[in-house]
């Protein structure tokens, strides 16, 4: 804000240790995609492996350590690690960070007329553990016995005994505290900095599933933190929180652990965690989905109050259905029946939240622009995600189902094409207000086709090599007799995942190229109501010249009195028609 | 940026200034991380084969001083406040000055007492209960040195700008509520280590 005057700021203050939301939630989104990136080409190794088993890497192999990929052919180690990181660095370094620290922290300030966020110097200090975190993480492959190999669920007790989890759990506190810290920053901001005439019922449905993430990451990482503080001291100071008696470990006792703990702990903080992290992963992209297709249709989103009503009871219920995830784990049937029952009952909010998307549609005048395209396959490929969950929260189906292929499938349809297909969409939807450039048409396209395609490639083929009985986690699915038969569809999957990635470099050169040379657009080229689009493109320090004032809903979108098709929350009033 | 460091009038807010609200929002997620390590404790002393009895093999009379130290520094970080409010700044030192050492004092005790364990040949490995035992007063009491630090800060703030600073009184009370809570945790530690 204007009220202290600085010195010029410095280039590190300015685009290193910026305490600008704009610059943070750029550094994170670049720093993000490039974890993406590091993770899909990790995953592109393995799926080599799964289709061609025991055959070198072609090109890298060569490259590869003689112990990690003896003769260029990925050792069984070496692609557990590669496992146990895609998981880690896609959910916790990847997707969360797009969707949170990248969208949310540009993104939410603008839409609600605030400068900056709450705590700036804090936010800042997000983004720096964020990214240490980042970096130790993938430092561990350096380490003798290389990263972590536990799978990124880490059950002990392989995780205390495997090499390389110490550093996984030492970045995971990094992590989570960086969350923390964005996550109080979030709510305070959202609470606190509105701009007048900002109520809670005119906030976009964006800023909603923000604030509502906020709260899960507030609530949900600490039992983690806990977890990872007890799993951190089983390893380095030999308790035994969660190392049963008597274990062999290698033919030998393993006693260096007193014993009398509980392997099922860990799972279960594990996943107290890691369910409601499924709907930080899901939530802000549904939300950014609401604001393109809102835009798009030219109409008001569909059960505004309905939609933030499914957040908030999702977020609650999120805290209570971990357990389903453990059916086969040997926990007691009572407890089973009780959290078939509290999953059956969040599919509802669920399902409501995406047929008030796709009602949406009805009856508008739909723009197929790049970002919609995008918003639109969200549509039906997380639906699909969702619908293949349900026979997994059924206990009598998931013990069939667990740990098998078809999970593999169920989840990656969420988080891949849900949840980033969504910010892919996000990407190209607010770019033009970060650079005051648009994306190129064109080439946003044929990514667009590309990368739906091959995503469908890869996880479609995965139902039916589950279904067929296949378990996930396999390093080589041909030592099995009954597996051979779904070698062909693991020949089909890992195509496509070299199609995928051929299909990212439209998106990578359309970016860089679109930033110096893309078509120079105004401040609000889509056309949109909500206060980030009143501003300028990029919007300068403190965001707006003057503090807007909100006097609307945010999507008043086709009023037939209206001149315009579109008006804008801080409009005073329509031109009439 | 401290425009917007308390509550700015211009903006719609809930009323309670920013700092507040996230020490708050801050202590809700500290009561799940210790929340979490409660169920932990429960989950693992009904699972065991055999749990020694707390006064039998700890401290009690240590403890209990310390319980005496937290909670008596529970009550002068009050007065450092109730001095701060009246702008009585050499009452500010003085009570502030005593929390530390309090704190000061009960890590002390505790030190005494882990090295008398060690000494005995108890440590974390030993078994499930002093793992727990070390774990949670440890992680307590890395909370306990948090606070030290912060009370200090404020102590050193006074002394340079941060006396006359609008949010000086706002982060004394922050430093508070952060203290009751740790306070708070132990007077739960307490009777779940030592006598249950
Ligand atoms: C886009 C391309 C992607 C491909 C081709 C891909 C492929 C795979 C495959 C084949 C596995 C199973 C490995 C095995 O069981 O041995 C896997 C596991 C996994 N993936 Fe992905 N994935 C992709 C993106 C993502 C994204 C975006 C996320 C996250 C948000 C994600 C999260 C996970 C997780 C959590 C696991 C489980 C790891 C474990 O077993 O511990 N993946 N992925
Ligand atoms: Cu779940």
């Amino acid at each position: 804000m204007s009220e202290h005057a600085h010195a010029e700021p410095s280039f590190t203050e300015r685009y290193v240790f910026s305490v600008d939301h704009k610059v943070i939630g750029l550094q994170y989104l670049v720093t993000s995609f490039v974890f993406l990136l590091l993770g899909f080409s990790m995953v592109l190794l393995m799926r080599w492996q799964l289709a061609f088993p025991g055959q070198p890497l072609p090109l890298i192999g060569r490259l590869l350590s003689a112990s990690a990929a003896p003769g260029g052919v990925i050792g069984p180690e070496f692609y557990n690690q590669l496992g146990a990181m895609h998981g880690t660095i896609m959910v916790f370094l990847g997707i969360v960070p797009l969707g949170v620290g990248a969208f949310g922290n540009y993104v939410l300030p603008l839409q609600i007329g605030a400068p900056d966020m709450a705590f700036p110097r804090m936010n800042m200090m997000s983004y720096w553990l964020y990214l240490p975190g980042g970096l130790l993480m993938l430092s561990s492959f350096l380490l003798p016995g290389g990263a972590a190999q536990s799978g990124w669920t880490s059950y002990p007790p392989l995780s205390v005994i495997n090499p390389g989890q110490t550093v996984w759990l030492l970045a995971m506190v990094l992590l989570i505290t960086s969350s923390l810290l964005g996550s109080i920053n979030f709510i305070v901001t959202t609470l606190n900095l509105r701009a007048p005439g900002m109520t809670l019922w005119r906030m976009p449905v964006f800023v909603w599933s923000q604030f509502v993430t906020a709260f899960l990451l507030l609530l949900a990482f600490p039992p983690l933190e806990a977890a990872a503080v007890l799993q951190l001291m089983d390893r380095v100071f030999h308790t035994s929180f969660y190392m049963p008696e008597g274990l062999i470990v290698g033919g030998q006792l393993a006693s260096q652990w007193s014993g009398g703990g509980q392997s099922l702990l860990w799972q279960h903080l594990f996943w107290f965690l890691a369910h409601p992290e499924v709907y930080v992963l899901i939530l802000p992209p549904m939300g950014i989905c609401a604001e393109i297709i809102s835009n798009n249709t030219r109409k008001p989103i569909f059960g505004y109050k309905e939609i933030v009503y499914a957040m908030m009871f999702l977020g609650t219920m999120s805290f209570v259905v971990w357990a389903h995830h453990m059916f086969v784990s040997g926990m007691s049937t009572t407890l089973s029946n009780f959290f078939l029952v509290t999953t059956m009952i969040i599919s509802v909010p669920s399902v409501a939240l995406l047929t008030c998307l796709i009602l949406s549609l009805k009856g508008g005048a739909i723009r197929f622009t790049t970002p919609m395209l995008f918003a639109l396959a969200f549509l039906p490929m997380f639906g699909i995600g969702g619908l293949t969950g349900l026979p997994l929260g059924l206990t009598v189906t998931d013990i069939y189902l667990h740990d098998t292929y078809y999970v593999i499938g169920h989840f990656h349809y969420v988080v891949v094409t849900g949840s980033l297909i969504a910010l892919f969409a996000g990407t190209y939807f607010w770019f033009p207000k970060w650079f005051g450039r648009r994306m190129d048409d064109t080439l946003g396209k044929i990514h667009f086709w590309g990368t739906l395609a091959a995503m469908n490639g890869i996880f479609l083929p995965m139902f039916a090599i589950g279904l067929q009985g296949q378990s996930r986690r396999l390093y080589d699915p041909t030592a099995h007799l009954h597996n051979l038969i779904g070698q062909p569809l693991h020949v089909v999957s890992t195509v496509s995942a070299f199609v995928l990635m051929l299909f990212q470099i439209p998106v990578i050169y359309n970016f860089f190229y679109s930033m110096f040379r893309g078509e120079p657009t105004d401040s609000n080229p889509w056309k949109a109501t909500t206060l980030d689009w009143q501003c300028p493109s990029p919007p300068p320090h403190g965001n707006f010249a003057k503090l807007p004032r909100v006097y609307r809903g945010p999507y008043e979108y086709s009023h037939p009195d209206h001149r315009d098709d579109w008006l804008p929350q801080d409009a005073e009033k329509a031109v009439a028609s | 940026m401290s425009a917007h460091a308390a509550v700015a009038a211009p903006y719609e807010n809930t009323g309670v200034p920013d700092g507040k609200l996230a020490i708050w929002l801050f202590l809700a997620s500290e009561v799940m991380l210790f929340g979490t390590l409660f169920t932990s404790y429960i989950v693992l002393r009904t699972a065991a084969a055999s749990w020694p009895v707390g006064w039998e093999v700890l401290n009690v009379p240590l403890a209990t001083l310390n319980t005496f130290f937290l909670i008596a520094s529970s009550v002068t970080i009050v007065m450092a406040h109730a001095k701060a409010s009246a702008r009585d700044k050499a009452g500010f030192y003085r009570f502030m000055g005593l929390t530390v050492l309090l704190s000061l004092a009960f890590l002390v005790v505790k030190g005494f007492e882990y090295g008398h364990k060690f000494h005995e040949g108890h440590f974390p490995s030993t078994s499930i209960f002093y793992a727990v035992y070390f774990t949670t007063t440890g992680l307590h009491g890395l909370h306990i040195i948090g606070g030290v630090a912060w009370n200090l800060g404020l102590m050193w703030w006074a002394g340079r700008d941060g006396w006359d600073d609008r949010l000086f009184l706002g982060r004394v009370e922050y430093a508070g509520l952060y203290w009751h809570f740790v306070d708070i945790v132990w007077i739960f530690l307490f009777p779940a280590l030592y006598l249950l």
